[in-house]
């Protein structure tokens, strides 16, 4: 407790960082990582232990995938789930440590950071000779391409819908069969369940939460002919004319108190919950949520996400899944790859599950044919798309990011000023490094 | 915090080293200068290793391009010259002085105030102590967390305990709804959760205050406030230094209790430092832009330790 503990860390940091040169030049990795196993292009099943890491949101079906192939093949896959948000944090310092596990999964809009880092092995040419490449999900493949080469395969598909609560619907005076054509006779139905009263609310959104905001919002930009990001990801145009309108008429709900208060501060922890007490009659959200929400027993309608005047789109959500890079059983993972994109177990493991098939090919097969909001849902993905920007996690989803800072400008606070400056704080972030 | 050092016999007081023996005067010196290092040695190690070094390499990773994987490139100043001009940064910078100021004032306030109270030995004071104590028994991180569940709208038992005081009506964000609310929900946590601790290292400088002064400045006729802005806190000093030390030093480096409970919302309003540092390595993968900023942090630190306890001590001179 004297002032030489000042001069004694200075100093120590003058003596460090002369020192450090010869820690650090031992550290450097031997060479470019991730084209090893390229050359390789066939699955081996030799009885080796892979581990697999996903985040806890879709951890239900990476142990569904696990089970089944385990059950049929030598090799085992351990699959072992990180919390949501504290999952990228969890792979980087994995990979700062050349410690990654055999397979990964993460959110597919952040596959081309992780491809563009290297953290995942190069599997264009193992994937090339796959016979069923041209039917496996075009926005996931492309989510996992990183200069012309393949790094991912698609996982799990999460895809955005409308959901509506018929009970909720028929109260109204609503038909239950008839959901919104358009954004803004959505937000009519929204109006009239919401004069209901009581603690019933019209919608509910994540008005705390970029990823939330992202998935639920941006259908309705895309189905209007809007863009938010130029192709390659580089620039932002979430100042449009599309978005403002989107912006304007979900700010009008929560104006109007027909959006439930608490959308303003939902930061996408209990968003789920707050559509399973059955109070709210119809919001944008993630289409596996229909079976979580109906097993709490709120009776559920699936519709597209419009465009303010009609038209229909889709985020592609999900995760993508790749070979760490520090892997030495690269073969063996992609046996694992390989099979989840068989029909057999895209039908009898995902379809079956009421999931959505990573195979355009699948999209009606025996399971989803007995219940139609599947095949709408199924159906739904020609329609959609997954953005790509190689920096998505940075400038969308974080909670220091310069979309949350737009939304919630453009929802609670001037709309115009926060779009035309969000707008260039985000191009700012998609360019960096 | 004295310490008394027992002066070594000097080497003019042996007798000579007898004639004959072969041994030079400095010999023993030497011996016991070696024998001193290889005391210190393991130490020092563990020192090097675990703090000299890893200083280093944030140094060194602050001078380049650093990615995750593959060759680093050298960037240098390129890290640092970006800091100045990024949003978030100042942001987060004059947040996070503005909660070190706050937070540093109110813990020590209540903590002089705990002390003072159980100070003196009575019936059940015992019990009080413990349980100003025992949120320390909670980890930072845990308590976090029940602070998050508590004061939940949905499932937390705060929001409808007032709404039947009356006092709030309807729906209630503490956490996100503003930053007044924001801010003021992590500085009740930090105060239940250290206020015991700092309380209990006030306690210990309080009882190291001899009595006898305490009896003389009565006699002299002093009363309770004079006794203790004469007595108490300049005796207190070295006790408060210790505390400032550790309280401006964890409000600098605040983390724990803003990624959990506002997640640096709403609006960016209680994002620290250490946040946007965790948000550069693990968000934007930029360990070099990450590790540039954890050096300016560690210079400001050290800059604020060295300047504070050279002016607590100046003055006690």
């Amino acid at each position: 407790m004297t002032p030489r503990f000042g001069r004694r860390a200075a100093g120590g940091l003058a003596v460090a960082l002369l020192l450090a040169p010869a820690a650090c030049g031992a550290d450097d990795p031997p060479g470019a990582v991730g084209t090893a196993g390229a050359a390789r292009t066939a699955g081996v099943d030799d009885g080796s232990t892979l581990t697999l890491w996903t985040r806890a949101a879709t951890e239900s079906v990476s142990r569904a995938y696990a089970e089944a192939y385990n059950a049929t093949h030598d090799n085992t896959v351990q699959v072992t789930a990180y919390p949501n948000e504290e999952y990228p944090a969890k792979l980087a310092s994995a990979a700062g440590a050349r410690a990654l596990p055999d397979l990964f999964a993460t959110d597919v809009v952040f596959a081309p950071q992780y491809a563009s880092q290297g953290l995942w092995r190069d599997v264009t040419d193992s994937f090339a000779a796959l016979a069923v490449k041209r039917a496996v999900a075009p926005a996931h493949v492309r989510a996992g391409t990183w200069r012309d080469r393949n790094y991912a395969v698609p996982h799990t598909i999460d895809m955005s819908v409308l959901l509506y609560n018929k009970e909720l619907y028929a109260r109204a005076g609503l038909d239950p069969a008839r959901p919104p054509a358009t954004l803004a006779e959505f937000a009519q139905h929204a109006r009239r369940i919401d004069q209901l009263g009581g603690d019933v609310h019209g919608t509910y959104f994540g008005g705390n939460c970029g990823g939330c905001v992202e998935f639920t919002f941006w259908p309705s930009v895309w189905a209007a002919g809007g863009e938010v990001l130029t192709a390659d990801g580089s620039a932002s145009t979430v100042d449009s004319a599309e978005m403002a309108a989107v912006f304007s008429l979900y700010r009008r709900l929560y104006e109007d108190g027909v959006a439930a208060p608490a959308s303003k501060d939902e930061a996408g922890p209990t968003w789920l919950g707050a559509l399973k007490t059955g109070k709210v009659g119809i919001a944008p959200a993630p289409s596996v949520w229909l079976g979580l929400i109906e097993e709490a027993g709120v009776e559920l309608g699936v519709a597209p996400i419009t465009g303010i005047d009609g038209g229909e789109s889709t985020f592609v959500g999900g995760d993508a899944i790749g070979i760490g890079a520090t892997t030495g059983k690269a073969a063996q993972a992609w046996d694992f790859l390989a099979w989840t994109m068989s029909d057999e177990a895209q039908v009898e493991v995902v379809a079956k599950r009421k999931g959505v098939p990573t195979r355009t090919d699948l999209a009606s097969n025996r399971y989803s044919s007995a219940d139609p909001r599947i095949v709408t849902i199924n159906r739904l993905m020609a329609k959609g798309r997954t953005p790509y920007a190689k920096n998505f996690n940075a400038s969308f989803n974080d909670p220091q990011s310069p979309w949350l800072r737009t939304v919630r400008g453009a929802l609670f606070g001037d709309t115009a000023t926060a779009l035309s400056e969000g707008n260039a704080a985000i191009t700012r972030s998609l360019q960096q490094g | 915090m004295s310490t008394t050092l027992i002066p070594i016999a000097a080497p003019a007081d042996r007798p000579p080293p007898r004639p004959g023996s072969g041994r030079r005067p400095g010999g023993l010196r030497r011996r016991r200068a070696l024998t001193g290092l290889a005391y210190a040695s393991p130490t020092a190690a563990l020192v090097a290793v675990f703090f000299l070094l890893p200083i280093g390499l944030v140094g060194w990773m602050s001078l380049h391009r650093w990615p995750l994987l593959g060759q680093p490139e050298f960037n240098a100043p390129a890290n640092y010259t970006a800091v100045p001009g990024d949003d978030l940064v100042r942001g987060a910078a004059r947040f996070t002085v503005a909660y070190t100021v706050l937070m540093t004032a109110i813990l020590v306030v209540v903590a002089v105030g705990l002390a003072l109270l159980v100070q003196q030995r009575r019936r059940g004071v015992g019990f009080f102590r413990t349980a100003f104590l025992l949120p320390m028994a909670v980890g930072f991180a845990t308590a976090s967390l029940l602070f998050l569940g508590m004061l939940s709208d949905e499932i937390g038992p705060v929001t409808r305990a007032l709404a039947a005081l009356g006092i709030v009506d309807g729906y209630v964000s503490w956490t996100s709804g503003s930053a007044t609310s924001a801010s003021a929900s992590a500085v009740v946590l930090v105060v239940w959760r250290f206020a015991g601790f700092t309380m209990l290292i006030v306690l210990t400088g309080l009882q190291a205050i001899p009595t006898d002064l305490y009896e003389a400045a009565r006699l002299d006729g002093a009363g309770p406030w004079q006794t203790f802005r004469r007595i108490t806190l300049p005796l207190l000093r070295r006790t408060l230094a210790l505390v400032l030390t550790l309280t401006i030093t964890g409000s600098l480096l605040a983390f724990d209790q803003f990624w959990i409970l506002t997640r640096g919302g709403p609006d960016n309003s209680t994002t620290s430092l250490v946040m946007v540092l965790y948000r550069k390595a693990f968000i934007e993968l930029d360990l070099g832009s990450a590790a540039a900023v954890s050096v300016l942090l560690l210079l400001v630190l050290v800059a604020v330790n060295v300047v504070q306890l050279g002016a607590l001590r100046g003055r006690s001179r």
